[in-house]
């Protein structure tokens, strides 16, 4: 079995990724399957656990299953994300735009791009291809239209990371998505506080727990800004 | 880290049977427990419900009911934190709001985190519930000092995410208290952030952190290096993050927040802690 690391316990192998990790596990996976597919843990159907065959078509991607497709969801809302940044910062940022707006915005940039080239690179083979977006509804001259478009990604991809978390099998996978997840809360709160100053999540969150969407939800509310098709049928379910 | 355990995780081929059935029983015991909280609607309130759920006894709810308890007593250190600040005065009536939505988050989590604990047939015995928030005199007046307490409140929230995402796979195997514990993560990450921006901070953690907060002389700033000990990390899951962006690496480390295990967070918080 494949790691990622290599024999000095560092550097990461590109063409390597989860590729021939997934390589093992269907070797294993289809002998198991001959003795006891019942006991495949989290997973009643062990097709559930057999990549697509042409998962990526133009135009459409196919998330997959298991872990892997949890990570491909994660990894397009990173993409979105890291896009929609991206764009603010090249149009210039909108106009009378302050500072530690600027700051702000581009350290959220510089952070959504480190989190979907992570994704990229931690799925390897697995990972979906780029995606395509439509950001024609943000005026991007606009502070309002930016800042609540940011708002509306923020709170969406903390929502998805808590929905999403438990449907994660493999401990270390749930804590890197802990890792990334409190980060999004952070930004969601910067933005909140660069809208309406000291009063973040006071119209929000009033039962002392932050939403958790699951995927389905979550690529609902996010599609009109997503020209790729998404199969997200592969998912695991609650 | 490694992939191993993922894939082992389902290769049952590896485990003798006995561990396979231990696996098993374990997972099927807190499914039942996931279908009985489904029910009664473990991730929404009122927290009321419950008290009137039956107390239940099932395989292995020790480690569960130390991960709960050990969350509790982190929650009941911000909420009597946060009432003395509220009460105090030493809330300036801009930020009060905030403060006040941070309090009311702070006791709904102990409230909620109570009565979990309960509904699992655990107790709340050797669960800390009296603080002194000046460590035994260390730091003077934190009621009384405003920039004092706004340190205390940033170390507070910035553990306390770090100490829930480290209890995160302690929890998995019950997606309903994971899920919720989630929720109150996120949480916690929302008041770091907007108590950083009070501070002039940013809302996430950066290079100005690692070697503790300062201005409040060298107890403090060493007392709070541990709260940021190892936040510099742009290793994840095994993908060495800076050989893979061309982002700056000052910002893949902000772009991560780590975990840190009971043991540690126990250590921060323990000059606090009275009884």
């Amino acid at each position: 079995m494949s790691n990622f690391t290599d024999s000095k316990g560092r550097g990461y192998k590109p063409d390597q990724g989860l590729g021939s990790s997934r390589r093992s596990f269907l070797q294993y996976s289809g002998a198991a399957l001959a003795t006891s597919a019942i006991l495949l843990s989290g997973c009643e159907q062990f097709e559930e656990f057999i990549p697509p065959k042409n998962p990526n078509t133009k135009n459409k991607v196919n998330l997959g299953s298991g872990d892997i497709g949890i990570l491909n969801y994660a990894y397009a809302l990173e993409q979105l994300e890291a896009a929609f940044y991206t764009k603010v910062a090249l149009l210039g940022f909108y106009a009378g735009a302050s500072a530690e707006e600027i700051r702000v915005l581009e350290d959220l940039r510089q952070h959504e791009v480190a989190h979907r080239e992570f994704y990229e690179a931690a799925l390897g083979k697995n990972a979906i291809g780029k995606l395509e977006f439509d950001f024609s509804m943000v005026d991007f001259r606009d502070r309002n239209s930016v800042l609540q478009t940011a708002k509306t990604f923020e709170d969406l991809g903390v929502a998805a990371y808590n929905g999403a978390g438990p449907l994660l099998e493999n401990p270390d996978f749930l804590v890197v998505a802990g890792k990334i997840v409190s980060v999004e809360a952070r930004h969601a709160t910067a933005i909140y506080d660069l809208i309406a100053p000291n009063e973040a999540f006071v119209d929000f969150i009033d039962d002392g727990l932050e939403r958790a969407f699951p995927p389905m939800q979550v690529l609902q509310a996010a599609a009109p800004f997503i020209v790729t098709e998404i199969d997200a049928s592969n998912l695991p379910k609650a | 880290m490694d992939f191993n355990k993922l894939f082992d995780s389902f290769n049952t081929e590896n485990k003798s049977e006995e561990e396979v059935d231990i696996y098993m029983s374990r997972k099927e015991a807190f499914k039942k427990l996931g279908s009985l909280t489904k029910k009664v609607a473990l991730a929404s309130l009122p927290v009321a419900a419950f008290t009137m759920m039956p107390k239940m006894a099932f395989a292995q709810s020790s480690d569960v009911i130390g991960v709960l308890k050990f969350a509790l007593a982190l929650e009941r250190l911000e909420y009597q934190f946060y009432i003395k600040g509220v009460d105090s005065g030493v809330v300036s009536g801009r930020h009060m709001d905030v403060f006040m939505a941070i309090r009311e988050h702070e006791r709904i989590h102990v409230e909620l985190l109570e009565a979990t604990i309960q509904a699992l047939g655990g107790n709340l015995d050797g669960v800390p519930s009296m603080f002194d928030y000046t460590a035994g005199g260390v730091f003077p007046s934190p009621f009384g000092n405003r920039q004092l307490f706004l340190a205390l409140s940033q170390a507070f929230e910035d553990t306390g995410v770090r100490a829930y995402k480290g209890q995160a796979p302690n929890l998995m195997d019950n997606d309903d208290l994971l899920k919720v514990a989630l929720q109150i993560h996120a949480v916690e990450a929302r008041h770091a952030s907007q108590v950083r921006r009070i501070r002039g901070r940013k809302g996430w953690i950066t290079e100005e952190d690692y070697d503790g907060i300062d201005g409040f002389g060298a107890t403090f700033m060493m007392a709070s290096s541990a709260v940021y000990a190892g936040e510099k990390n742009t290793t994840h899951v095994g993908v060495e993050v800076t050989e893979v962006t061309t982002v700056p690496v000052m910002a893949v480390r902000e772009a991560w927040d780590e975990p840190l295990s009971m043991e540690m967070v126990l250590d921060i918080v323990k000059p606090f802690i009275v009884s």
